[in-house]
């Protein structure tokens, strides 16, 4: 089984982002950036499914600036096969990306995409489910347990109440949740292997596919601050701070 | 302006969730409701009696038994032709099954809304809450997901919608098939419209510790629930987390008790009312938005605080 797993540049999980001084956006200047946390889950699936002989090839694919194409090689390091970098100028919304992912979908012929739930970027959560009624196949969001068996997948879902599990015709899409698996490190030696993979790059002008936005960003801005209170010394201090002064119990 | 919104619905109910999405729907137009499921005449009736309906749809069948986004979106996409803006509570339902929606729609959707500024003007946050953005749709149709913590829920009671049959599509697409579920059951409050919410990190030591914090929550009214660290670490299900990818949560107290606070936590709880920290690390970064912070150890705290609780109760 072939499996297409679409990738993120992003800025770093670890960094906090900025909001830049004419309210037009975060800043991505500069900092440090790497691969959506939640894609890095699905390519680890991708990879412990070929290990485990279910899947037989790994195509991942990231859609954005050039650089995306480091993104692209941590991923072949991990154990993805080969890649596919479609180059647009700014980053494009999900559905634009989606329609992009439709375009390669019928390229590749995969039987599977994983991908993450969301990017830690724009948190739209959105792409995967779009992919999926765009293509008209099933969806397994927020999977943290997948099954293959034959024809179908069976996919366990993190929802509010606990857990779902579903049982995926396919060809399918899934989007991975954070308790799905932990993401290897890429060893030295399958770092220079990466090199080595092939990395298609085409541009997304090529593929027939309109990525006009439709939402027009008017201004970002930082959230109101949330001022530090006091410190209290004692349980008896706390309770009645909040009896008498917050009146919340 | 027409709005539709999705209300999604379990053991009987419509969520809290879907009632500010409601009333969220309100700033825009005249509210219909959609309740799709697998005999939800009683829940079409509790629906119908929700403040700022006009009308219910009731979309009854098999096909709609779990919520499954593939028959959900192709009911809505039929019914989507009389609606100006569709909407839907930003819960694992409404997540799963707007963006399927918008993409059959050709419309860019616009997720997590906690402002709404005009008929095609809302503000979302990004980057895990680091930043509100402000964004104005250019599709004719404006779909949305809602932040129920944004927007107070409109009252379950005293509305007058007039409630009928939905006309379903010909053909409800079925490539997923619903295999079981594992729902924590508790007699808590529901940790997203909490009152009160107590909340464990890693601090807590085990899965064991967080019985700790059941009397403290008993004696508050409150809704337990968790840091990412400690439901990865097994301590408590998933269905606990409190985060940028877990619950978003404004209760009135929240009580963060061995939790450091990573910017994805602070995500989840930061417009709580009032948020009380206890952690024995002085630098920890949740006492930066917390009102009261208590340094401690909580195996020290959490017994005397409960002993407090009864005297003043």
């Amino acid at each position: 089984m072939k499996l297409l797993v679409p990738v993120k540049r992003v800025i770093d999980y670890n960094v906090k982002p900025r909001v830049k001084a004419d309210n037009s956006g975060v800043e991505t200047a500069g900092v440090k950036m790497s691969m959506n946390p939640f894609d890095e889950i699905a390519v680890e699936e991708a990879v412990r499914l070929k290990e485990k002989g279910v899947a037989t090839e790994i195509v991942v694919v990231s859609v954005g600036a050039a650089q995306a194409a480091d993104t692209l090689r941590t991923a072949m390091a991990m154990g993805a096969d080969r890649a596919i970098l479609v180059q647009a100028e700014e980053a494009p919304e999900p559905l634009a990306v989606a329609k992009i992912l439709r375009a390669l979908v019928e390229r590749e012929q995969p039987r599977l995409v994983l991908m993450g739930k969301q990017a830690i970027d724009d948190d739209m959560n959105a792409t995967g489910q779009m992919l999926a009624g765009l293509l008209g196949w099933g969806q397994g969001t927020f999977a943290s347990k997948i099954e293959a068996g034959g024809d179908a997948l069976s996919v366990t879902r993190e929802v509010d109440g606990g857990l779902e599990t579903i049982s995926l015709v396919l060809p399918a899409i899934v989007t991975v949740d954070l308790r799905l698996n932990e993401p290897r490190y890429a060893s030295l030696p399958n770092i220079m292997k990466a090199r080595k993979k092939p990395l298609e790059t085409i541009a997304a002008a090529g593929l027939g596919v309109d990525v006009a936005p439709r939402l027009q960003t008017l201004r970002v801005v930082e959230p109101p601050e949330r001022k530090a209170g006091i410190r209290v010394g004692s349980v008896a201090e706390l309770v009645n701070k909040l009896r008498d002064e917050a009146r919340v119990i | 302006m027409t709005v539709l919104v999705l209300l999604d619905h379990a053991d009987g109910a419509v969520s809290q969730a879907s009632r500010s999405a409601v009333a969220a729907a309100g700033r825009l137009g005249e509210v219909h409701g959609l309740v799709a499921g697998d005999g939800v005449a009683a829940v079409a009736e509790a629906a119908a009696r929700i403040q700022g309906l006009s009308r219910v749809l009731v979309a009854d069948a098999e096909a709609f038994a779990h919520s499954l986004p593939e028959p959900l979106a192709a009911l809505l996409q039929s019914l989507s032709g009389a609606y100006d803006h569709v909407l839907a509570p930003a819960t694992a339902t409404g997540k799963n099954v707007l963006p399927r929606l918008a993409a059959l729609l050709d419309v860019q959707p616009v997720s997590e809304v906690v402002a709404i500024e005009g008929p095609d003007t809302f503000v979302r946050p990004i980057y895990a809450g680091s930043a509100l953005a402000t964004v104005r749709s250019g599709d004719a149709k404006k779909l949305l997901t809602i932040r129920a913590a944004a927007f107070d829920p409109a009252p379950a009671e005293g509305g007058t919608a007039t409630v009928e049959a939905a006309t379903l599509p010909a053909d409800l697409p079925a490539p997923a098939r619903f295999v079981s579920a594992e729902l924590s059951r508790s007699e808590r409050p529901d940790l997203s419209s909490a009152r009160v919410v107590v909340s464990g990190g890693r601090g807590m030591g085990s899965g064991e510790n967080f019985s700790l914090l059941a009397p403290i929550a008993d004696s508050l009214g409150a809704a337990i629930g968790a840091s990412r660290a400690a439901v990865d670490a097994g301590y408590v299900p998933n269905d606990y987390q409190v985060g940028q990818t877990g619950k978003i949560v404004a209760p009135e107290l929240y009580l963060a008790v061995g939790i450091s606070g990573a910017i994805q936590h602070l995500a989840g709880m930061k417009d709580s009312k009032i948020i009380v920290a206890v952690n024995k690390d002085a630098e920890a970064p949740i006492f930066a938005v917390a009102d009261y912070g208590l340094v401690g150890d909580l195996f020290t705290v959490l017994p005397e605080l409960q002993a407090e609780l009864n005297k003043t109760a």
